[in-house]
């Protein structure tokens, strides 16, 4: 039905323009014969005489020759239950021979999901870290990114809440995508997957960093995709990690400055915040539907800076940020999460009685506020020494490093239970005087503080 | 009128159509909803509010030869709409989770009859904006029907009865008269005059109401980096201000804070009538997710609806979170086009275009003569918290209060996360009579709260290098209360049932207790560290949590107990 046509005009980067044969949609796919391989391309503007063709995979030895051909089809992602359990390039063909009949054709796009069909998340999902579960608690239905550096260990993160996470028992279905990561990084999560069976009920999406760069503007797409088929239409929880959204983000800013477009900031394009919320976006609980799709994205600040554009503006779309810290790490805190910066707007809902335990807000307050205060007296020990430090002073200090070595430095082995990271947080209380604890209730005070 | 695509690029079509700029237009055959931004000979610009995925040149493109528009009439309370007024809960009744393209749901229901009782009798002259009858909307609000912008002459055959909102009330030289009208979102309705803004509006929150008030008319910019708490402080304010009627604009936001708001106000009672709060809200929901062009409409949108519950002689509060995501949708669009860009790629245009926002704001005279007043408050979202960039600078220089957020506060956990020292109103000397005649003592007791976090902030940076301790007494004092003020007045937490409000009086009586300790323990040798955590410390920092109503038995208790605490903290028991 469809025919290959010989009307490449110039080719630049990632882009293709071509001369118009035919009946041709804005995002249509379009194939590229390359040697004996077909590639896969997309339509990104289309006139009556003239299309910009984007190639997901490399252009090298493409030439003027070349043949393309159009498949009246707009990106779309067969998916199906029977996924669950195996791994998948970056664009969702399988890496194995395995053939999957599909369900369903989804638009690997998808749709917005109408503000007034949303439920609010509020179900604590228990990851076994202390300083998420306790002070920034995730939710189902969220979307939680961990905003890390180079040289920070936030793939064992990932690869730790993957393991932990749990919802009074019940697991998830984990949906992976990495983009634009080291072979290395991938066959530790690979590795770990196997290693805790969490493969069986995982989805992996593979590009890695020798990868066509451009086909990660399609990974999250097709991995959310299949991500939202299992969470509303198969009523799954479904987990998403995505790594790394940096690397996303590059691969935007080349297919950007290929086609010539006035930069935004840092030269990355002006429709990044567009584009990069509607793959966060596709996270939440709907009406109807049991299902619900968590997302956690991974991505690493350029030298730890969070005003750079990806982190900025990811910090804009999803609900708060779980921050890693170099200097936690140097001491040996293990995972190194630092609960000043780190937020989760969602908490609210997900904690208290009923859902974790009544104490857990006034914990959560009195645990910052103590370790801000410790914080701060560090610093001005640093400039005026111990010494002229009163006693209430030097037990804040105390209480800081107690904090650090008890509380966030579990290792990435250890499962805390909520109950069990309350008590630790309550045994830190300890240190202070009671008078202190001002957000703490005199009540829970009585009850807790034994 | 018919055409046909020339060129698709992302939300951009180009088209051979006849038709004038701001055309409302339907793109391809399922009717995608545009809008012509620009004329090149016999080609058209288009921004498109729904997505163009899988549009072709050559397909059809209709001019509706209407500008974008939005239907006002009963009905809109309680109400979320998307940036061009699609009915967001019947589109989700329709088609489920996800919206579909091409959607073609009128904003107001259509089947719903309303019981309208005219005001005017057959036979009267009137002209646009007269009210000629009202509506019961719900159990607080009095919807008032006007005579439509443009209609003028002899009313007749005016009925009483139930209508739905497209059925004849009456008959104006003849023409047909409805409960409902359409008006064009991009041009400001008319009014009779501009009145000065005096009056505060009331928000319930500490540091907002007593530091930096906004007026009634007037207009606001919150900018602050993500995670200081924007999004919080605008939903306190749509919860506990003191307007009649509230339109919340979600633009490019996220689309579970939509969905909060949604949960929560049918719940929440508004503190003047004791009504739902979504009785009086409107909310105009455009997350970040959904098109960008529909984006840029959507503060128009919401404009139009707030100034036409303002004709009917009602205060409108506007919050727009965020104006940045709006300018955002500007550039992009603009980028499209291939325009030359302005600083950081933004438009040249953008001051224009944000300047003509917010002068829709404002204290006025109806054309039918009554007080009407539309007060703004727009979120800015500038990169990386950095306040020097294009859309926090054309804004401040619009906007007359400035509420700046700091994540280093909010880090602390100091929320709401304002900067009592960046922050500025200049609302002071308008509202200052309004005050001084509903609130004794109210002005001075700003002034000295003022003065006090000043100078401890100089304070603050001498301790940082040679310690509390080394400070002389009276200036340990002063940090003592300062602290206090910080703490048990400023900060004040949303999430607590007895704090998320504190009425002007309540709050009145919180800081004259601080400044009543401060006062007693001037000139006094004190244990300060004593006084530290002296009972009457504790219970100053426990007013927050005390009800309105037992308010004033605590000041009366806590008077006593601020000179027994001060006298424990005396050195030697003795006074100098």
């Amino acid at each position: 039905m469809t025919k290959w046509h010989n009307t490449i005009q110039s080719i630049k980067g990632p882009l293709l323009i071509i001369e118009k044969s035919g009946d041709i949609a804005y995002g249509e796919i379009c194939k590229i014969k390359k040697g004996e391989e077909e590639i896969l391309g997309q339509i990104l503007d289309v006139s009556q005489d003239k299309a910009v063709v984007q190639v997901f995979q490399s252009t090298m030895s493409l030439d003027l020759n070349t043949k393309i051909k159009f498949t009246a089809e707009t990106a779309k992602v067969g998916v199906s239950e029977k996924m669950i359990g195996n791994i998948f390039d970056g664009m969702g063909r399988p890496k194995s021979n395995k053939t999957f009949v599909a369900e369903k054709f989804l638009d690997v796009n998808g749709k917005a999901i109408n503000p007034s069909a949303r439920l609010q998340p509020s179900d604590f999902i228990q990851t076994g870290i202390s300083t998420i579960d306790v002070m920034s608690t995730l939710v189902r239905g969220q979307k939680l990114p961990i905003f890390s550096s180079s040289g920070l260990p936030h793939n064992e993160l990932a690869a730790q809440i993957v393991r932990q996470a749990t919802v009074k028992g019940e697991d998830f279905v984990v949906v992976f995508a990495a983009m634009g990561i080291t072979n290395e990084e991938a066959n530790f999560f690979l590795n770990d997957f196997k290693k805790t069976g969490a493969l069986q009920n995982s989805i992996v999406f593979l590009n890695t960093a020798d990868d066509p760069s451009v086909e990660r503007i399609m990974t999250p797409r097709v991995a959310l995709s299949v991500a939202e088929y299992l969470a509303f239409e198969k009523e799954k929880h479904v987990l998403a990690v995505l790594t790394d959204f940096t690397n996303y983000c590059e691969t935007l800013r080349e297919v950007s400055s290929a086609r010539s477009e006035v930069p935004g900031r840092r030269g990355y394009p002006g429709y990044m915040y567009t584009d990069l919320a509607a793959n966060y976006e596709r996270a939440g609980m709907v009406k109807g539907c049991r299902g619900s799709l968590t997302q956690i994205p991974i991505l690493t600040m350029p030298s730890g800076d969070r005003t750079h554009p990806v982190p900025d503006l990811t910090g804009y779309i999803t609900e708060g940020q779980i921050s890693l810290d170099q200097s936690l790490l140097k001491k040996g805190f293990i995972p190194p999460i630092n609960p000043l910066p780190s937020l989760s707007r969602l908490m609210g809902l997900g904690i208290g009685k009923g859902k974790t335990r009544e104490d857990h807000s006034s914990v959560k307050d009195q645990l910052y506020a103590s370790y801000a205060q410790g914080l701060e007296i560090r610093q001005i020990v640093s400039v005026v020494g111990e010494s002229s430090l009163s006693d209430i002073d030097k037990q804040y200090l105390e209480f800081a490093k107690k904090f650090e070595e008890k509380f966030i430095n579990q290792g990435f082995n250890e499962s805390r239970d909520i109950t069990e990271s309350l008590n630790i947080a309550w045994n830190l209380f300890k240190l202070l005087p009671v008078q202190e604890l001002k957000k703490l209730k005199k009540k829970q005070i009585q009850r807790y503080l034994k | 009128m018919k055409g046909k695509i020339i060129r698709i690029s992302g939300p951009v079509v180009y088209a051979q159509i006849k038709g004038a700029i701001n055309d409302l237009v339907r793109v391809g055959p399922k009717g995608l909803l545009g809008e012509i931004i620009e004329i090149r000979g016999e080609q058209k610009v288009i921004q498109v509010y729904e997505d163009t995925v899988g549009l072709k040149p050559g397909q059809i493109v209709k001019n509706t030869s209407m500008p974008l528009s939005v239907e006002l009439g009963p009905g809109l309370l309680g109400k979320v709409f998307d940036g061009t007024q699609r009915p967001l809960n019947d589109i989700a009744n329709q088609q489920g989770i996800f919206i579909e393209n091409g959607v073609d749901l009128p904003a107001l229901d259509r089947e719903k009859k309303w019981e309208f009782k005219p005001k005017v009798k057959s036979n009267t002259q009137v002209k646009p904006g007269d009210i000629i009858g009202e509506i019961q909307e719900n159990k607080s609000f009095l919807h008032k029907v006007m005579v439509p912008p443009g209609v003028e002459g002899k009313i007749t055959n005016i009925k009483e009865g139930f209508f739905t909102v497209d059925e004849e009330i009456a008959k104006i030289n003849g023409k047909k008269l409805s409960l409902m009208h359409k008006w064009p979102v991009r041009i400001p309705r008319k009014i009779a005059k501009r009145m000065p803004v005096n009056e505060p509006l009331i928000s319930g929150q500490r540091v907002l109401d007593f530091l930096f008030p906004i007026a009634k008319g007037g207009v606001a910019a919150i900018p602050g980096p993500f995670g200081a708490g924007k999004t919080v402080i605008q939903q306190q304010f749509a919860k506990w201000c003191d307007a009649d009627i509230i339109v919340y604009i979600g633009c490019g936001e996220r689309g579970n804070e939509m969905t909060e708001v949604l949960q929560e106000f049918p719940h929440l009672k508004d503190p003047k009538t004791g009504e739902p709060l979504m009785n009086r809200t409107i909310l105009i929901a455009n997350t970040s997710n959904m098109p960008v062009a529909a984006r840029e409409a959507s503060i128009y949108t919401g404009v139009a609806i707030a100034e036409y519950f303002r004709d009917q002689g009602y205060n409108v509060a506007l919050m727009a979170d965020s104006t940045s995501r709006w300018a955002e949708a500007m550039r992009e669009i603009s980028g499209r086009l291939e325009e030359m860009p302005g600083e950081e790629g933004f438009p040249a245009y953008l001051s224009k275009r944000l300047a003509e926002f917010y002068e829709r704001a404002g204290n006025v005279k109806t054309l039918a003569g009554e007080k009407g007043s539309i007060s703004v408050i727009g979120a800015v979202s500038p990169p990386g918290g950095d306040f020097s960039e294009p859309v926090t600078q054309n804004t401040l220089r619009i906007t007359r209060v400035f509420w700046a957020l700091d994540a280093s506060l909010a880090d602390k956990r100091h929320y709401p996360s304002i900067d009592w020292l960046a922050s500025y109103s200049l609302y002071h000397d308008n509202t200052q009579e309004w005050f001084e005649k509903n609130f004794a003592q109210w002005n001075k007791l700003r002034i000295k709260t003022q003065e006090l976090l000043e100078e401890e902030a100089a304070l603050q940076e001498i301790v940082q290098l040679v310690g509390l301790d080394s400070l002389p007494q009276k200036q340990q004092l002063l940090l003592l209360v300062a602290k206090m003020i910080r703490e048990d007045f400023l900060q004040q937490n949303a999430f607590s049932e007895e704090d998320s409000y504190c009425s002007p009086s309540k709050l009145l009586a919180m800081i004259n207790s601080i400044f009543e300790f401060y006062e007693e323990a001037l000139d006094k040798e004190l244990d300060i560290s004593k006084l530290r955590t002296s009972q009457a410390t504790e219970k100053i920092a426990g007013l927050k949590y005390v009800i309105s109503q037992n308010m004033d038995e605590e000041i009366k208790s806590l008077k006593k107990e601020i000179k027994k605490s001060i006298k424990d903290a005396t050195l030697g028991g003795s006074e100098k």
